[in-house]
């Protein structure tokens, strides 16, 4: 039963337009993680929408991520090792509902995006894998 | 003797949870989604569990990215709906079975199985919609909770085989309890969603639907299934279900279908459940 890890890894690569969320990336994102984490607690929530930069500052993030985090870049912070359980709480601290701060991460507007859902959703029709096509 | 006397599969989507708290169950919008839950809700109060083993994931809420259990279990007498960054949700505290949960830990381990212990946390939508959506808003949740996280969130996540094969070990240590207790396990998560990236909104009924199919009468077929066929059929998020393996694993052999329900969007996800009861 035992899968070669390499291979393992390897294949999480060919599914288009999704970052699975590896060792790899938990390392990265670590800091990018425990930032967002934080914002659970109400006293920080404060200290952070008082001065969002101030705030960052006191977390070791590097320039890039602090900067996606800034623009609210989300595709850009799974690129940097963010996870989205831990990234919606900065959207949830926005106010932004799940869905609409999906529709950010692809090119669609939250109207079009809402529609698709209600339509049944993004078919799985190609869009499994990269080198497959199917 | 303890005994399992049922397991339901459940998604715990958090919108549902705020369509309780905000009263919206029978809008338009949620309407045929709790519609689905009605059947299961009677039985749940005809069936009246002493006892839930509640399989699910923790979402960035108890644990942070510092520690990462793969299999955890809930051993504490109380535990507190959580702040998951706009405040708890206005639910019952959920309160364990430390006896029946020590056991189930103690046995686990010596099964081969090397659980991580928790004594104290609080517990997110992930624990608390199932609740919501089989008991509706009591005072006092009628059950009491033997939490189960699962790692579903870094890869590698656990197999399918694996989570199968921990819901037989589960199973006898139920077995093995000398208190007269009615058990039920319950896999929660799924089914299709993708949170993030473009692909954002992947949604297969197709593959939901033949998931929950595995699950009724003797097949094993699912136990195999691996992570890279979750990934790309039901989304990166989808992989929950796996969790689902758990409470078939508790099942034994063979299951009968009692009900079952599947809609199509609640927010980014597919929305699916079903009641099955071991038989032989």
């Amino acid at each position: 039963m035992k899968q070669d890890i390499h291979e393992y890894l390897a294949a999480f690569e060919d599914i288009p337009g999704t970052r699975v969320y590896t060792a790899a990336r938990a390392r990265q994102g670590y800091w990018l993680n425990q930032f967002a984490m934080s914002l659970m607690k109400a006293a920080n929530r404060d200290r952070w929408k008082a001065d969002e930069r101030a705030y960052l500052d006191q977390w070791q993030l590097t320039d890039a991520q602090k900067q996606a985090v800034l623009d609210r870049d989300y595709n850009r912070m799974l690129d940097l090792g963010g996870n989205i359980y831990f990234l919606s709480k900065i959207f949830s601290t926005d106010g932004i509902p799940f869905a609409e701060a999906c529709s950010t991460m692809t090119d669609m507007t939250f109207p079009e995006y809402r529609q698709m859902m209600l339509d049944g959703g993004r078919s799985p029709e190609g869009n499994r894998s990269i080198k497959g096509g199917y | 003797m303890a005994r399992i006397t049922a397991g339901v599969g459940s998604s715990h989507i958090p919108l549902l949870g705020v369509a309780v708290d905000q009263g919206k169950t029978g809008d338009d919008y949620f309407g045929p989604i709790f519609k689905g839950y009605e059947w299961t809700k009677a039985w749940e109060k005809s069936e009246k569990p002493d006892v839930v083993v509640l399989v699910y994931n923790d979402h960035a809420s108890a644990f942070d990215a510092n520690i990462i259990p793969t299999f955890a279990i809930g051993c504490g007498e109380r535990y507190k709906p959580a702040d998951e960054g706009w405040g708890p949700r206005p639910v019952p505290d959920v309160e364990g079975h430390t006896d029946l949960a020590w056991h189930i830990a103690q046995s686990l381990i010596l099964d081969d199985f090397d659980m991580t212990i928790i004594n104290e946390m609080d517990v997110d939508h992930g624990l608390t919609v199932p609740l919501s959506m089989m008991f509706g808003t009591p005072d006092k949740w009628p059950v009491k909770v033997i939490p189960l996280a699962v790692n579903v969130v870094t890869y590698p996540v656990p197999s399918g085989n694996r989570c199968w094969a921990l819901g037989e070990a589960i199973a006898r240590a139920v077995e093995s309890f000398p208190e007269d207790l009615n058990v039920q396990v319950w896999g929660t998560g799924g089914m299709s969603h993708q949170l993030q990236g473009p692909r954002a909104g992947l949604l297969n009924r197709k593959w939901d639907n033949h998931f929950m199919d595995l699950l009724v009468g003797d097949s094993q077929e699912a136990r195999a299934i691996p992570h890279i066929e979750y990934l790309r059929e039901t989304g990166s998020e989808g992989i929950e279900i796996v969790m689902w393996l758990i409470m078939r694993g508790a099942l034994g052999t063979k299951t009968r279908l009692l009900h079952r329900h599947y809609h199509i969007p609640c927010s980014n996800t597919a929305v699916g459940h079903m009641v099955l009861e071991p038989t032989t």
